[in-house]
């Protein structure tokens, strides 16, 4: 009987890291499409670092300023009471620093090729910024926010070495289904991991193919981006 | 009454207007690119700051110490690229501004498109998204119509449609009107007073008696040149004219009482 217990754990962690992306991400994304700043390319490196940074060097920085002796990880233990190595939070805390560039990217580029105009012409409709944003703005990069959600809880899932490195692999705490598969196949347990592998293929597929297909139609019927 | 006394300084410009504009009067603003035109309109929608007074009969919408944001001012804009919410129909599009379907519905029929109202922009022709523009930016129940050369890249028939449907809902909801134009044709037919700006300075003003006591003058493009002799498209409409000097694609001004060439490229040579 396969032990479903990493599966879900790993979608638990992809679903609460893409809300807090969402909700992070959506003001974020849109501050650097509109900024003019001088420190915008700065805050593109940034976003984008968990892209091209080895899983273990973030890892190894994350656990070395979220463990409870350091500190910002001795603040939160002290207020919260909650040790962000080696535990479920830590491993949110991880993978929203990791999943970061992959919810802002697509944000940010459905951000920039929205036509202007019609986000004054909804200011000049009497509208305010929130009625514009859930009304035009975001309505009109839905292909851009459907492929930033969707990418962010997939990438989640497929996170390896960061969730390793802070996480761990506690059974039913921080063994999340890609950190099972490691452990099968160290264990030889060469069965185990072909199931696992392939759930997560197959889900990985569909997951992507939907997002292109509806994607794809999206575009064709309201002609946008 | 608008009263309008404004400066911005704008990259290559320092645009410093002072307006005055009677209730229910149709102002056409012209002027070559990047004398401010557009700028101007967007000043007095609201969508940029500048510094001065704007006050619209008694309510002050800037001076100062107060900005009165887009959102607030009672205008209907209409973009020259339409702006359209591509992810509305026509009628979503004017019912997102105000939910009132029955002048939705009257706007959509005094348009001539209420066929249309279930289809999306895209499907649209130029012509047909300018007038969900236009009816869109009435559902405010505006007392300002701004428009920012809105029949500029539709073709002569259409804009002659869309002139007289213009010239229908200003008369029609008492609208006062500001329209910024490069057309003479839509400055002699809708304008009541025409402002010309240049580097940012309004150089002339002109009511309507004086624009149609001057020379009447229209844009021609020379399609043609065979021998001496330039075939120059109007509109729809052809011209020959004897001069040398012009070639293929020259952009010229014309005297249609006389047919004689009045200038070359927008500058006006004799």
């Amino acid at each position: 009987m396969i032990d479903f217990t990493p599966f879900i754990l790993s979608f638990k962690l992809a679903f609460i890291v893409t809300l807090i992306l969402l909700i992070i991400g959506i003001p974020y994304a849109w501050f650097l499409s509109n900024t003019k700043s001088k420190i915008k390319p700065l805050l593109e490196t940034i976003t984008s670092l968990p892209i091209v940074l080895p899983p273990s060097v973030l890892g190894f920085y994350l656990l070395v300023f979220l463990s409870p002796d350091s500190f910002l990880g001795g603040i939160i233990y002290k207020l919260f009471n909650i040790k962000l190595v080696f535990s479920f939070p830590g491993l949110v805390v991880a993978s929203v620093i990791y999943s970061f560039p992959f919810m802002v990217q697509p944000l940010q580029s459905g951000f920039e090729s929205i036509n202007k105009n019609i986000i004054e012409a909804s200011y000049l409709s009497g509208k305010g910024k929130m009625k514009t944003l859930f009304k035009v703005i975001l309505p009109n990069i839905k292909p851009a926010l459907l492929t930033a959600i969707v990418i962010t809880f997939a990438h989640t899932i497929g996170e390896f070495g960061v969730v390793l490195m802070v996480g761990g692999s506690i059974p039913g705490k921080t063994e999340v289904a890609s950190v099972a598969i490691y452990d099968y196949v160290e264990n030889l347990d060469y069965h185990s991991a072909h199931i696992y592998s392939a759930i997560l293929l197959v889900i990985s597929f569909l997951v992507l193919f939907i997002v292109y297909f509806i994607n794809h139609k999206q575009r064709k019927k309201y002609d946008i981006y | 009454m608008i009263f309008i006394d404004i400066s911005k300084k704008l990259s290559n410009i320092d645009l410093k207007v002072n307006l005055n504009i009677k209730k229910g009067e149709f102002l056409a603003i012209t002027g070559e690119s990047g004398s401010g035109k557009t700028t101007l309109l967007r000043i007095i929608a609201g969508l940029e700051k500048s510094d001065g007074i704007i006050k619209v009969e008694d309510k002050i919408w800037q001076d100062n110490k107060f900005f009165l944001p887009p959102q607030k001012r009672e205008i209907g804009f209409v973009f020259q690229d339409y702006a359209l919410f591509p992810n509305m129909s026509v009628l979503e599009n004017l019912l997102y501004v105000n939910n009132d379907k029955n002048l939705a519905k009257k706007l959509l029929e005094m348009s001539e498109i209420y066929d249309l109202k279930d289809r999306y922009p895209h499907t649209l022709s130029g012509g047909q998204k300018q007038r969900v523009a236009i009816a869109r930016a009435l559902m405010r129940k505006p007392k300002i119509l701004l428009l920012d050369e809105p029949f500029s890249a539709l073709d002569e028939r259409i804009k002659e449609i869309l002139e007289d449907k213009l010239f229908m809902f200003h008369k029609e909801f008492n609208l006062t009107t500001i329209m910024v134009t490069h057309s003479f044709s839509e400055i002699y037919k809708l304008a009541d007073n025409m402002i010309e700006l240049k580097k940012g300075k309004i150089i002339s003003f002109k009511n309507k008696k004086e624009l149609l006591n001057q020379e009447l003058l229209i844009r021609g493009v020379v399609i043609e040149t065979l021998d001496n002799i330039a075939i120059i498209s109007v509109g729809n409409r052809f011209v020959k004219i004897r001069n040398e000097n012009l070639k293929k694609g020259d952009r010229v001004i014309l005297s249609p009482t006389s047919y004689k060439l009045k200038g070359v490229n927008e500058n006006i040579i004799s």
